[in-house]
């Protein structure tokens, strides 16, 4: 028997009695609904997850400091500075599975130009590498700096659109000089609008600038990452002309050269606040934070089972944290699918069972004329699963309708994906084939003498 | 060698502890191209009888020969495809699909034929039995719009549509009244003598019987009055 001759059949057989047919579908209108519900909704949230991480930085990899612990007391994360701008140029260079790395040396200080004052959220003084890893490239206007102002510690500074709406309101900010502490920054260009982050900080209040220029001009500290906030208001006076400003009123008397070195101090020549990394793909995260321990246990000559000196964090824990809220709703969403799906299959069963009961003499006659028993078992299969298919139409239908509504009454953000689509007509099918199954092959083996005798 | 041969054909019916036999040692041949007419009493056995020949149903013990075959092992599918290339069914209650049209309730067999015709082709096909059975003007009707004897030539047709080799038809008139009974058989007739289609039918009635060139008479499961020609009442279309 032709298999078109056999959909037709069903289909004929499924429109005598709409309405029944309709009603046996529900359970499966609402249990695929629910799944295509589901992934749009599932979907669309983790790209808009991936879109929040891409912009703080595709597969950007934090390096962090590490815990000082002397004589079993920790002085916690950051206490000591054991990274140094080498490090992050070594890293860079010597791991494969790392694009770039840059270091940030944090700040915080007061913006003044002419008579209006900021104080920004974020004040890293970094490398050009920086805006690559943090995917800041398309200056809105100017330049980026440049390693030769990082040599020379220039005092040239990007801004932030939320700094330049603060401090210059529509302004051109090129070429102004604002000042930071005393200091004066010659600003060199606007980076682009980042909106807020996960947490909801606005990533468009920051001010960078070369790293030398903020750690020798700024915090003017190579010993120690003293609280800048607090330093900024002990605000001491530089001149502008001072090469290295802001060194600190010393409450006691200046180590003479002699005494420096009988007592060398236990620091490297420069250190950084933060590295930051970027992996050259998503999958060589991992990677890439194997080979940069690696690496930093070599040059901080760190051995075999010693406690590391420096942290490494990606942002997978992040991505986690705010699947989380999605992948319970999806789970709850899975579990009605599930019973719906299952009453829905045992509904049409249940109704197949009644028409193979209906049709026996139909069965008994199509017997008579030669059909076979695997003819019968296909007919009515093949009815369960344009039932449920149709069924399955539907509840895409339900469910793309439902996810829209999400999208418009919570703000969800939602994503019609194909794969959901062909997840419902594979469940629809898979049901139909399950719960068909038993009422074809009970027609299948009907006896043709008492079926055609059926009253 | 005849077209039918029954060889000591037993039927039995297992009713729990009860062994009821239907059919007792029957023996009997049936030439190709012959009209047979099967009577006995209500229960004697006749539609058993007619289900083992029309392989619808397999004899307790004993042999039968169809078309130099022995068909009485045959398995379901086996038997499923003889049925549909080699015989055709008439019913006393018709058997059409309801809400069905005319036409496609003759070319359903077609859907379980080997040769497999195309859409297209059964159509073209179960018009004409249809036009022979003179339904022509009616192909697009439902059993429900049609008279019991148009309802009956649409089973005819239904039954001729693979061109079948036997028609066996268990008390067709039955359900008819006299004047469409009539019309029945005299199809019956031509298509026994045109077409050279060998046809059993079961009936009570002695004046359909009439009909058949030969009458085989059933008595309680076993062949009664022996085999008789019966002569006088070929072509004498009285009152049936
Ligand atoms: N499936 C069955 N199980 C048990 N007994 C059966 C079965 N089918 C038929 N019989 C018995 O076999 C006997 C013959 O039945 P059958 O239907 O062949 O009679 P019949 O000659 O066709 O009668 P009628 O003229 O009334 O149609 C009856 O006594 C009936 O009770
Ligand atoms: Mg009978």
């Amino acid at each position: 028997m032709r298999l078109y001759r056999t959909l037709r059949l069903a289909l004929r057989a499924l429109t005598r009695n709409p309405l029944r047919a309709l009603l046996t579908t529900l359970g499966i209108v609402i249990g695929v609904g629910a799944v295509i519900a589901m992934m749009e909704i599932g979907a669309g949230s983790s790209t808009a997850i991936k879109k929040t991480i891409a912009s703080m930085g595709a597969n950007v990899i934090l390096i962090l400091p590490g815990t000082a612990a002397s004589g079993g007391v920790s002085f916690g994360m950051g206490s000591v500075n054991t990274l140094s701008p080498d490090d992050c140029t070594a890293i860079a260079r010597e791991c494969p599975s790392v694009r770039s790395a840059a270091p940030i040396v944090r700040a915080r200080a007061q913006l003044v130009y002419g008579s209006r004052n900021w104080v920004p959220n974020l004040m890293d003084g970094t490398t050009p590498a920086f805006l690559n890893i943090r995917d800041l490239d398309n200056l809105t206007e100017g330049e980026p700096f440049t390693e030769r102002d990082i040599l020379n510690g220039n005092r040239v500074c990007l801004l932030g659109p939320t700094i330049v709406r603060e401090l210059f309101q529509g302004e051109s900010p090129i070429g102004k000089e604002i000042r930071v502490k005393n200091v004066s920054f010659r600003v060199v260009g606007v980076l682009p609008a980042k909106g807020a982050n996960m947490m909801g900080m606005d990533q468009d209040d920051i001010l960078l600038a070369p790293w030398t220029t903020i750690k020798y001009r700024v915090t003017g500290s190579t010993l120690s990452n003293s609280n800048q906030s607090a330093a900024s208001t002990s605000s001491t006076v530089n001149s502008l002309s001072n090469l290295y400003p802001g060194t600190s009123s010393d409450l006691y008397p200046a180590t003479s050269d002699v005494q420096a070195a009988d007592n060398p101090m236990p620091v490297r020549f420069a250190t950084v606040d933060q590295i930051l990394a970027s992996a050259i793909s998503t999958e060589e995260i991992q990677n890439a934070i194997r080979q940069i321990t690696a690496l930093l246990h070599e040059r901080h000559h760190i051995r075999e089972g010693e406690p590391d000196d420096f942290n490494i964090r990606d942002m997978t824990e992040m991505t986690k944290t705010l699947t989380s809220t999605t992948t319970l709703m999806g789970n709850l969403l899975l579990c009605v699918a599930m019973i719906s799906l299952v009453v829905g299959g045992v509904g049409i069963m249940n109704i197949m069972l009644v028409s193979v009961t209906e049709r026996t003499r139909e069965i008994g006659l199509r017997m008579a004329v030669g059909a076979r028993p695997s003819d019968i078992l296909r007919q009515f299969l093949v009815e369960a699963i344009v039932l449920c298919l149709s069924g399955g139409a539907l509840g895409i239908l339900l469910g793309h309708g439902g996810s829209t509504l999400v999208a418009i009454l919570l703000h969800w953000p939602v994503q019609t994906s194909p794969a959901a689509i062909v997840a419902a007509v594979a469940v629809s099918v898979t049901l139909g084939l399950a719960f068909g199954f038993y009422p074809a092959w009970k027609a299948s083996r009907l006896d043709p003498i008492e079926a055609l005798r059926y009253e | 060698m005849p077209l039918i041969e029954l060889n000591r054909i037993n039927k039995t019916y297992h009713l729990g502890d009860f062994e009821v036999q239907v059919l007792k040692d029957i023996t009997m041949s049936v030439g190709e191209g012959e009209l047979v007419a099967l009577m006995g009493a209500s229960g004697s056995g006749k539609s058993t009888l007619m289900n083992i020949l029309g392989c619808l149903d397999r004899p307790t013990s004993g042999e039968y020969w169809l078309d130099g075959e022995e068909v009485s092992r045959l398995s379901l599918d086996q038997r499923a495809l003889l049925r549909n290339g080699k015989i055709g069914f008439v019913f006393q209650n018709f058997n059409l699909l309801p809400r069905t049209s005319a036409l496609d309730n003759v070319a359903m067999p077609l859907s379980y034929a080997q040769d497999n015709p195309s859409e297209r082709e059964a159509r073209v096909r179960a018009k004409e039995m249809l036009e022979r059975v003179g339904l022509g003007e009616r192909i697009d009707h439902e059993p429900s719009k049609l008279s019991g004897g148009q309802q009956q030539r649409v089973a005819i047709a239904r039954a001729l549509i693979n061109r079948p080799r036997i028609l066996f038809a268990d008390e067709p008139t039955g359900n008819l009244d006299s004047r469409t009974s009539v019309e029945v058989l005299h199809m019956f007739q031509r298509l026994n003598q045109e077409d050279g289609v060998t046809i059993i039918l079961v009936t009570h009635d002695p004046n359909v019987a009439h009909y058949a060139q030969r009458v085989i008479h059933i008595h309680d499961g076993q062949i009664a009055a022996g085999i008789y020609d019966a002569q006088a009442p070929k072509g004498e279309e009285g009152q049936a």
